[in-house]
């Protein structure tokens, strides 16, 4: 188990409209533009919590917390 | 006690808007409406209002359109350039329903033209001025005492109906002095605000088909827009939603024409020959038929004194059956067009212009009447 | 953020993926939070364009006006109603042409409003065209063979007419940008903030700028910090804009406009 802290990232796919800032801005690489050009969560668990993705995400699309359940 | 005053119809335009509730006035100087920004200038202070000189008439509309929306009673004035400049700040504010009221103190046009010469120009320009399907009130003052309750009333009208008022008044009445009676307190006319936060749609109507309009700063997180707009008072590209606002824009003042209507008639009952005008050529006409009276000459006058909305059936029913009726007007024919589509064929329509920059006088009617044998 | 100052159910927003508007208006709605300021007391003015839409999503009262008209109704609610916090949401052809006038009388008159320029380099809602903060040689539908006229400066402008409060900020720097949006929202007089947002779908296009994730990015290479670019030489900051305060004079007295006169 690490013992650094794991979060929780939140997706709103309805407000989302795959632009991709959230892959430029990402630190950790969390986030890719799939084959089918559409935004995916696909290494959440190198998430840092350093909130890029949600400052820099220009349609209110995603929100990071931390994850304080027992995993 | 009643008082009696001299002052100048600009004097009495700004005098006027303080007994009615004016508060913030913004303008820019033009030739012939400047001394109405001199007096608020002086005025304004003096009842905690606000006056400001704005960089432009464009800018000066959209000032009072803001400080009405933040539940001011505003006023700005004007003439032909500056109104031109006006119009789209005309048209956004016919659109959200703000109200405000504008003097054009018509100058001979069209551009610049002569500043200091008096015109009614500008007839179909206060009607038809900014682009698209639009309604207001005109008011045209023939006296300074009715440059001083025309806008009394223009402001209660813009408050009650949520929507721009024109004063078209002129060179002359702008600059003419005379004696006037102001009364202790004139009746005024505030808007209707909603009651309840919750749920508040700024453009939900009742069968009023005038909006409570909820002013900026008090908690109802309200919305304008020039776009098209459902009830929500946000943009929406819906034709349905977009016909019942204009069709409601149009029936608010429409269905109101006994309260927002006002013609004057003199004489036309029996009639032989019926003139038909506004502003300060109604003076001209109103000595012109008392001395056609004194020669036998059964004349008769309609005055307009609201000029827009334009009814046709009111005019025709307010108009007697003069068979021959003359309008004259101070341009090449605006309010004849108008006079001819009420009667059609039915009346000898005789058009008097005069564009050299002076009043139609008396004696230019009678002149005309002997020289056209009408 | 607070999720009650933004009207989510009009989300999701009119603007194109890509676009920096939706990064600035949460960085304004994060601004009015952490200030904590009376969000009944908030009025939130624009003109038109992409960056005029953005009132729309505040859940603040909100007045969409004219084109370029943003600055005088501001100054009409403001002038007619001080408690308020104005703060007008314009575009950089909005405030800088067609509104450019306004913008100038407002700077010189410190009215106490804010300014808040969504900065992408063209008109975005129209096709595209070239705007007064186009740089030059940059390609638009309107400069096909590149911009052959100067951009303005927005903030020696402002600066030039009077303007108390004055900043530059770009969209990748969010906690820079959040900084400025306060302190410009908290300042007394006239403050504007130019804001360096981005326009993929053209600008960016035209210009050969990357994707939209390449466009912010890049804010990193050619946006300068002011405190470092005054250590810098002329040519060292060829093709680079600096952002950072410029200028923050503090009202001399207890009111800069005197009760009822301008």
């Amino acid at each position: 188990m690490p013992d650094r802290k794991t979060y929780k990232i939140a997706h709103v796919r309805k407000w989302c409209k795959d632009c991709g800032i959230c892959v430029a801005v990402c630190p950790r690489k969390v986030f890719e533009i799939d084959r089918n050009d559409r935004q995916a969560i696909v290494n959440p668990q190198d998430c840092i919590g350093c909130q890029m993705c949600v400052e820099h995400c220009p349609d209110f699309a995603l929100n990071v917390t931390e994850d304080k359940s027992d995993a | 006690m009643p008082r009696i005053a001299l002052m100048q119809g600009n004097e009495a335009v700004a005098e006027g808007a303080l007994a009615a509730g004016v508060r913030f006035y913004a303008g820019y100087p033009i030739t012939p409406s400047s001394e109405v920004a001199e007096v608020m200038a002086r005025r304004m202070p003096q009842v905690q209002g606000v006056f400001i000189q704005m960089e432009d008439e464009i800018a000066s509309i959209m000032a009072i359109v803001g400080a009405s929306l933040a539940g001011k009673k505003v006023l700005t004035a004007t003439s032909g350039p500056g109104f031109s400049l006006m119009q789209e700040g005309l048209g956004y504010a016919c659109m959200i329903e703000a109200p405000i009221v504008i003097l054009d103190s018509m100058r001979y046009g069209p551009s610049t033209g002569m500043p200091t010469k008096v015109s009614q120009m500008d007839l179909m320009q206060s009607r038809w001025g900014t682009h698209g399907d639009h309604w207001l009130i005109v008011y045209s003052p023939s006296s300074v005492q009715e440059s001083y309750d025309l806008t009394i009333r223009a402001v209660n009208m813009a408050e009650k109906y949520r929507t721009p008022v024109v004063i078209l008044s002129d060179e002359t009445i702008s600059h003419l002095r005379e004696p006037i009676t102001i009364a202790d307190v004139s009746p005024t006319v505030d808007r209707r605000l909603p009651a309840e936060r919750a749920g508040y749609l700024p453009y939900k109507t009742d069968a009023t088909l005038v909006p409570a309009i909820a002013n900026v700063g008090t908690g109802f997180r309200t919305s304008f827009t020039g776009l098209v707009h459902s009830d929500t008072g946000f943009q929406t590209a819906n034709g349905h939603v977009a016909e019942a606002l204009i069709t409601r824009l149009r029936d608010k003042l429409l269905s109101k024409l006994d309260d927002i209507i006002e013609l004057e008639a003199d004489r036309v009952e029996d009639a032989d020959i019926t003139f038909i005008s506004f502003g300060i050529t109604a003076r001209g006409v109103a000595e012109a038929v008392d001395v056609l009276r004194t020669r036998g000459k059964k004349a008769g006058s309609l005055r307009l004194v609201t000029l827009f909305p334009f009814s046709d059936d009111r005019i025709r029913k307010a108009a007697g059956n003069a068979p021959t009726i003359v309008v004259p007007e101070l341009n090449s024919g605006q309010l004849v067009l108008l006079i001819k589509r009420v009667f059609g064929d039915s009346r000898r329509i005789v058009p008097l212009n005069k564009v050299n920059g002076d009043l139609i006088s008396p004696a230019d009617i009678l002149n005309f009447v002997a020289e056209e044998k009408l | 953020m607070k999720m009650s100052n933004l009207r989510s159910e009009r989300l999701p927003n009119i603007w194109c993926p890509g676009c920096g508007n939706g990064i600035v208006l949460r960085s304004l709605l994060e601004s009015v939070e952490q200030l904590g300021l009376d969000t009944d007391k908030i009025v939130v003015v624009s003109g038109i364009g992409c960056s005029s839409r953005a009132p729309a999503y505040t859940n603040f009262d909100n007045v969409h006006t004219l084109h370029g008209r943003a600055i005088p109704v501001a100054t009409g609610i403001k002038l007619a109603n001080p408690d308020l916090t104005v703060i007008v949401l314009t575009g950089d052809g909005d405030s800088s042409a067609i509104g450019g006038n306004h913008l100038i009388h407002a700077a010189r008159r410190d009215v106490d409003i804010t300014v808040i320029v969504f900065n992408n380099f063209n008109y975005g809602m129209t096709g595209g065209q070239a705007s007064p903060l186009t740089p030059v040689a940059s390609v638009t539908t309107t400069t096909p063979g590149g911009n052959t006229d100067r951009p303005f400066d927005l903030v020696n402008l402002t600066a030039g007419a009077g303007a108390t409060y004055v900043a530059r900020t770009g969209i990748y720097f969010t906690k820079h940008m959040l900084d400025h949006l306060k302190k410009a929202i908290a300042h007394r007089g006239f403050s504007l903030v130019d804001v360096i947002a981005q326009c993929p779908t053209y600008f960016g296009r035209f210009n050969r700028k990357g994707d939209a994730g390449q466009m912010i990015v890049s804010q990193k290479d050619w946006l300068v910090l002011k405190s470092v670019a005054d250590k810098k030489s002329p040519q060292e900051l060829a093709g680079k804009i600096v952002i950072g305060e410029f200028v923050n004079i503090p009202p001399p007295g207890p009111a800069v406009v005197p009760e009822g006169q301008v």
